[in-house]
C-alpha cells in the first residue's frame, strides 16, 4: 500500500484517501505551439522503472492537490511537496540523489541543479 | 417555513457502541487566509473559539471551529442562529477574499459513543485511532467506506461525525452495521 503525506494538512493519507493524478511537472503546448509539441503534451508520457515524479489529490480529505516523487519498483516514497512549483524542491531532488545515484527523469536528473 | 428535520430524525442504533443522529445543527463553511486578523476575529465573534490548528477543533461553549484544510474552517453554531451568523461572517469579512456559506442543511451530524466507538469507527475509515495517535480535540477529514466524511473525538471518548445530507442514512447503516454486537475485533 502507497502510504503519502499530504504536505498541506499534514495527514499520512494512504492510497485509498487519495485520487492519482497522472504526470506531475507537465510543460502546456496550447495555441501558437507546433503539432509535434501539442502531440508529445497530449500523448508521451513517462514510464519508468524507478524514479518516478507524480501529481496527486488528497481527494477524502483537505482536497488539495499535491506533488509525490516516488520509486514505481519498490513503491519507497521520496518525499512530497507543494502543487505550487514547476520543478522538485532541492531537497527532494538531494534525497532522491542520495538513494538512487545517477537517476535521470525527463529534464531532472542526478547532480543538475 | 416547513419544521426542519434531521436527516434520519434522532434514529438510534446501540451495539459495540451507540450510534446516534445527532439532530439538526449548524453549520457554515467558511473560507479565505486563516491568518488573517478580521477572519480570526469573525470566527471569534461567530462562534466564541480560536480558529483551531492545523488538524484540530476548537470548541467554545456555543460554538466550534474545525480546521478543514489551509484556507477553510467548518463553524459549528446552534442550528436556529446559521442564517443570522453567516451574514454576520460575511460582514464582518467585507473586502477580505473570504466566502461564509450556511450549510446547515446539506449535511448530517452523528454521535459515536460508547466503549467501542474507536473500533466502530476504525472498521470503516483508514485512520489510526489507537488512543496514542488519535486525541481528544483532533479533527479529521476522511471517507467513511465509499463516502467522504470529518470527524473529531471529544474528551468524553465519544465521536461526532459529519457527512453529506445525501447520504445520512448510508452513514447511519454503515455504523450500525460496524456496531453489530457480535462483531467485535478488540484492536483499540
Amino acid at each position: 500500500m502507497l502510504i503519502l503525506e499530504c504536505p498541506y494538512c499534514g495527514v499520512k493519507a494512504e492510497e485509498t484517501e487519495l485520487a492519482a493524478g497522472g504526470e506531475a511537472h507537465l510543460k502546456r503546448y496550447g495555441p501558437g505551439s507546433s503539432d509535434d509539441e501539442f502531440h508529445d503534451y497530449l500523448f508521451m508520457r513517462e514510464n519508468p522503472k524507478g524514479v518516478h515524479f507524480e501529481r496527486w489529490r488528497h481527494a477524502n480529505g483537505c482536497g488539495k492537490w499535491f506533488h509525490a516523487a516516488r520509486c514505481t519498483m519498490t513503491l519507497e516514497v521520496f518525499g512530497t511537496y507543494t502543487a505550487q512549483t514547476s520543478v522538485p524542491t532541492q531537497e527532494i531532488l538531494d534525497k532522491i540523489a542520495a538513494k538512487r545515484p545517477g537517476w535521470t527523469w525527463r529534464e531532472f536528473s542526478d547532480g543538475q541543479k | 417555513m416547513s419544521k426542519a428535520v434531521s436527516v434520519l430524525n434522532g434514529a438510534r442504533f446501540s451495539g459495540l457502541a451507540t450510534v446516534e443522529d445527532a439532530g439538526l445543527q449548524g453549520m457554515i463553511t467558511l473560507r479565505g487566509d486563516l491568518g488573517s486578523k478580521a477572519l480570526k476575529a469573525a470566527v471569534k465573534a461567530a462562534t466564541g473559539a480560536e480558529v483551531p490548528a492545523q488538524g484540530s477543533i476548537s470548541v467554545a461553549e456555543n460554538g466550534a471551529a474545525a480546521w478543514m484544510s489551509p484556507d477553510e474552517l467548518l463553524l459549528l453554531v446552534p442550528y436556529e442562529d446559521a442564517v443570522a451568523k453567516t451574514a454576520e461572517v460575511s460582514e464582518a469579512l467585507k473586502g477580505e477574499h473570504a466566502l461564509a456559506v450556511n450549510v446547515s442543511d446539506a449535511r448530517a451530524f452523528f454521535r459515536l459513543s460508547g466503549e467501542g466507538a474507536r473500533e466502530v469507527l476504525g472498521k470503516v475509515s483508514p485512520v489510526d485511532f489507537d488512543a496514542a495517535a488519535f486525541k481528544p480535540g483532533q479533527f479529521r477529514r476522511s471517507r467513511l467506506a465509499q463516502v467522504a466524511g470529518a470527524f473529531w473525538l471529544n474528551d468524553d471518548g465519544s465521536f461526532c461525525i459529519v457527512c453529506f445530507r445525501s447520504v445520512g442514512e448510508y452513514v447511519f447503516k454503515l455504523l450500525s452495521a460496524a456496531g453489530h454486537p457480535q462483531s467485535k475485533v478488540g484492536v483499540y
